[in-house]
């Protein structure tokens, strides 16, 4: 059964049809890689699907509830966590604070005035960053942090509702290569160790290639292409929207 | 009213609007190109009406009224010049909340230079060679000035729209409005481009003010009552947008003139005298407009801020250290009314003191964690302040269910203002609180019959035992400590996180299930109530409370309070309050031109000390335990 299934979902901004509809799925535990040419609406498709965005027509449904147009913060409630291009974390808090706002946060202890937020959930916080290989550098200020490792805290943070579905818009971006893939490993670890759902949007094709369990390519707001790895490769419509006519692959795969 | 006596006042509203239109349209150029929302432009117009009657006197004649018009511009925008190349290129990197303060300490400045110049009095100039007549219009005689002034609106604003449009100086302003970065990658020499704008904004300010000579004095209130007006119409039109300001100008000016035309009315089971609602009315239509369209009438949303603020260390608990500092002047404080019987002007110092800290705290609390920048905090101080004093004077209650019901008011409107607030952010934010804090001053001031107006309310005293200083002295610091214990813990607790989560990364804290708005709203609410608390017991240690308490001025006081201890300490705001308080009660006392002392302090604050008290010795202290 699907964790997330887009149907027929469409947006324009003015006359421009950024997304078409698009229907596909995501099912428990898959590794799903969202690509596409710059302007082909990966990041308005995301944006609908995390709230930022209200779709003009169509369905996100989510176990079977469709979220469409809910705000982010209920989307998230429902046991959807993402990631953000470029890496946000509250840069004024500790490592570990960042953790523990949103484990407060998932325990709906927001509007508490009393007992100090240092003192919720601290193991729990501890052990999450444990899972990112975070944990020495817990109580360092966040804004301190190599850019690398503030994506692994991220990461940490959108663990913390145990998501069922985690949303990463283009995790690797401004990342060297060996970074790139310890990130991408870490991230496919966790996908199969606890069953997590995982759409992600990127333009590294090294990445895409070597960890996706499942490529959708969309082009100038539609979907042209679902599947493995191999079968986009030998797609002729993707090779033309990345490449143009007559041009062969290779290079991607290497 | 008539028919025609409607379109006279529809006529009358737009003969105001011109000048309205003169200060807004050159206080938005401003803002459009460098982001700087000068306070000091309605001083320009102060100095521009103060100059031209200079020369409409002292040269007189037609040289003197025309020609002093044209100098007066020239001058004024040679000064704006000055002031750009001078101060504000200091600071075009600086927080906006910097930049607001610096020019509003140049509005303290130039006051009080007009004061030394020009003195105290009321200044009228000759009526304008060539106008001194009237004609007759709807059967009514309409000043011909009046006339000349609503052609000059529309011909200023057509000739902005041409300079704007046809001229590549118009096409740099319109780009760098734009995308200030953008222009200057394209080597475009910004350094000439703002002080040229900055010349042209003030310029266009004082000759809005010399154009006024003519119909009303020369006073020494009037830069700040332009500057609000300007403020209202440029946010109302939209800031940077020209024909948004003409078009504001046009609708505030007509709704102040339709509320004095208007007059008095019998509803039947209440009588309102409309022309008394001028003020409110005036910022009633900003905040509707403001809630409609965030941007104005014919503004446009702006891109993100791109300040370059400190980065905060994080929140860590009281040292040992600062506990036993704490415990110690506390100790202090708790035997001050021992150590000061021969003294008993000490204790009222004291009181003053803990009434500002309670008030600085209690604005710290939305604007260091919370990030909201309220320009308007007096608005709860008086709301608290007028509530107790109101309700002993109306109904008599006593002390104690008066001080109860100050902060329950000042948290009402906190509650009612901090939701439309929270939806804004950065400059429109201040703006707002701002407007709102005018209404409730110009509701106060307007409101004879209820508040006293001018006069205020007084013999607001305490009952006994709390008539004795001492007392009354140990009641303020009995509830400044709950208040400032209170907000600390608040901030430690998961509600303080939140709202500094809110602050750092709204989209981050929105993602993890955070209601930034609502958070932010309980905070600005918190905020409210514990400045109600501060103005209760304000009035009850004057005995009397007047609508000067809750001027803007002392919104200003409260960001001063905080800037000068430190925004990103807890403590800041207490030491900053205490040598606020300290300096208002005793240097400032000794001159007559206190203002000019309190802008030079804004700007020494500014210019050379931006962490403030107690930032600069937490990173001197950090420097210190680095080297050992």
């Amino acid at each position: 059964m699907s964790v997330l299934e887009l149907r027929a979902l469409s947006k324009s901004f003015g006359g421009v049809h950024a997304v078409r509809d698009v229907s596909f799925a995501i099912g428990k535990g898959e590794f799903l890689a969202m690509i596409g040419p710059n302007g082909a609406g990966k990041s308005t498709c995301f944006n609908m699907i995390n709230g930022q965005l209200k779709p003009d027509s169509g369905e996100i449904l989510c176990d079977g509830r469709n979220i469409a147009g809910l705000a982010p913060r209920d989307i998230w409630r429902l046991g959807v966590g993402r990631t953000f291009q470029v890496a946000a974390t509250f840069g004024s808090m500790t490592v570990i604070e960042n953790v523990q706002m949103a484990l407060i946060s998932h325990g709906r202890e927001i509007y508490r005035l009393w007992r100090p937020a240092a003192s919720h959930h601290r193991a729990r916080a501890l052990e999450l960053l444990a899972h990112v290989g975070m944990e020495a550098a817990a109580d360092r200020p966040s804004r301190e942090l190599a850019y690398g490792d503030v994506k692994r805290v991220e990461l940490a943070i959108a663990l913390a509702n145990d998501p069922k579905l985690l949303l990463m818009d283009e995790p690797t971006a401004g990342m060297g290569t060996s970074e790139r893939h310890g990130l991408i490993e870490l991230v496919k670890r966790l996908v199969v160790e606890r069953g997590i759902s995982v759409l992600f949007t990127e333009h590294s094709m090294d990445v895409v290639f070597a960890f996706a369990d499942r490529i959708i390519v969309l082009a100038r707001g539609q979907l042209i292409a679902d599947g493995d790895a191999a079968t986009i490769r030998d797609n002729p419509q993707v090779r033309e929207v990345y490449f143009g006519t007559g041009k062969t692959f290779a290079g991607a795969s290497a | 009213m008539t028919l025609n006596a409607f379109l006279f006042q529809v006529l009358n509203g737009l003969s105001s609007a011109s000048g309205l239109f003169l200060i807004a349209a050159g206080l938005s150029l401003i803002f459009g190109v460098t982001r700087i929302v000068n306070l000091a432009h309605g001083s320009l117009y102060m100095l521009g009406t103060y100059i031209a009657y200079t020369f409409a006197t002292k040269i007189g004649g037609v040289t003197g009224f025309w020609g002093g018009i044209v100098a007066t511009a020239l001058i004024v925008g040679a000064l704006g010049a000055a002031i750009e190349f001078v101060l504000l290129r200091r600071i075009y990197r600086a927080p906006e909340l910097f930049q607001l303060l610096a020019t509003f300490a140049l509005v303290l400045v130039i006051n009080d230079f007009a004061l030394w110049l020009w003195g105290p009095t009321d200044l009228l100039g000759p009526r304008a060679p060539g106008f001194r007549g009237a004609v007759e219009i709807l059967g009514r005689r309409l000043p011909s000035y009046d006339l000349f002034l609503i052609v000059i609106g529309p011909l200023v604003l057509l000739a902005l729209h041409l300079t704007l449009t046809r001229t590549r100086f118009g096409r740099l302003i319109r780009a760098a409005t734009q995308d200030r970065e953008m222009v200057g990658a394209l080597g475009v020499n910004q350094a000439v481009l703002f002080t040229s704008v900055f010349a042209l904004g003030a310029a266009l300010a004082g000759l809005g003010g010399a154009l006024q000579i003519a119909r009303e004095p020369a006073n020494l209130a009037t830069d700040l009552i332009a500057l609000g007006d300007a403020f209202v119409v440029v946010v109302v039109g939209g800031m940077g947008s020209i024909p948004g300001a003409y078009l504001a100008a046009v609708i505030i000016a007509e709704v102040k003139a339709l509320c004095v035309g208007i007059g008095t009315v019998d509803f039947g089971f209440v009588t309102i005298n409309f022309s008394k609602f001028t003020l409110v009315a005036e910022f009633l239509v900003m905040a509707i407009v403001l809630i409609a369209r965030p941007y104005g009438l014919l503004g446009k949303a702006q891109g993100a801020v791109r300040s370059i603020a400190e980065p905060e260390e994080p929140l860590r608990p009281a040292t040992p250290l600062l506990k036993a500092f704490g415990v110690a002047v506390l100790a202090v404080l708790v035997c001050l009314p021992l150590l000061a019987q021969s003294s008993p002007y000490v204790l009222v110092l004291g009181i003053d003191v803990l009434i500002a800290v309670i008030f600085a705290t209690s604005l710290h609390f939305i604007m260091g964690p919370g990030g909201m920048h309220s320009f308007g905090h007096a608005a709860y101080f008086g709301l608290g302040a007028y509530g107790a004093a109101l309700l002993v004077k109306w109904l008599a209650w006593p002390m104690g269910a008066a001080l109860v019901a100050a902060p329950v008011l000042a948290v009402a409107g906190a509650l009612l203002f901090g939701w439309f607030a929270v939806r804004l952010s950065g400059v429109y934010l201040a703006m707002l609180t701002l407007a709102f804090a005018q209404i409730v001053w110009a509701a106060v001031f307007q409101w004879e019959g209820f508040t006293g107006g001018s006069n205020g309310v007084i013999g607001v005293w305490p009952p006994p035992p709390f008539d004795k200083s001492w007392v009354y002295f140990l009641l303020t610091l009995a509830l400044a400590v709950a208040a400032v214990l209170l907000l600390r813990r608040f901030l430690f607790a998961p509600f303080g996180y939140a709202m500094r989560a809110g602050r750092d990364s709204p989209l981050r804290a929105e993602a993890i299930g955070i209601d930034v708005k609502r958070v932010h709203w309980l905070g600005f609410a918190i905020a409210g109530l514990v400045c109600g608390v501060a103005g209760g017991l304000f009035a009850f240690a004057k005995g009397s409370i007047s609508p000067e308490t809750i001027h803007i001025n002392r919104s200003i006081d409260g960001l001063v309070m905080v800037l000068l201890g430190g925004v990103q300490t807890l403590t800041g705001p207490i030491a900053g309050a205490s040598v606020f308080a300290l300096l208002q009660d005793t240097v400032m006392r000794q001159t007559e031109y206190w203002r000019a002392l309190m802008g030079a302090i804004i700007l020494l604050l500014v210019l050379t000390f931006p962490q403030g008290i107690v930032g600069a010795f937490a990173s001197l202290w950090r420097r210190m335990g680095g080297r050992t």
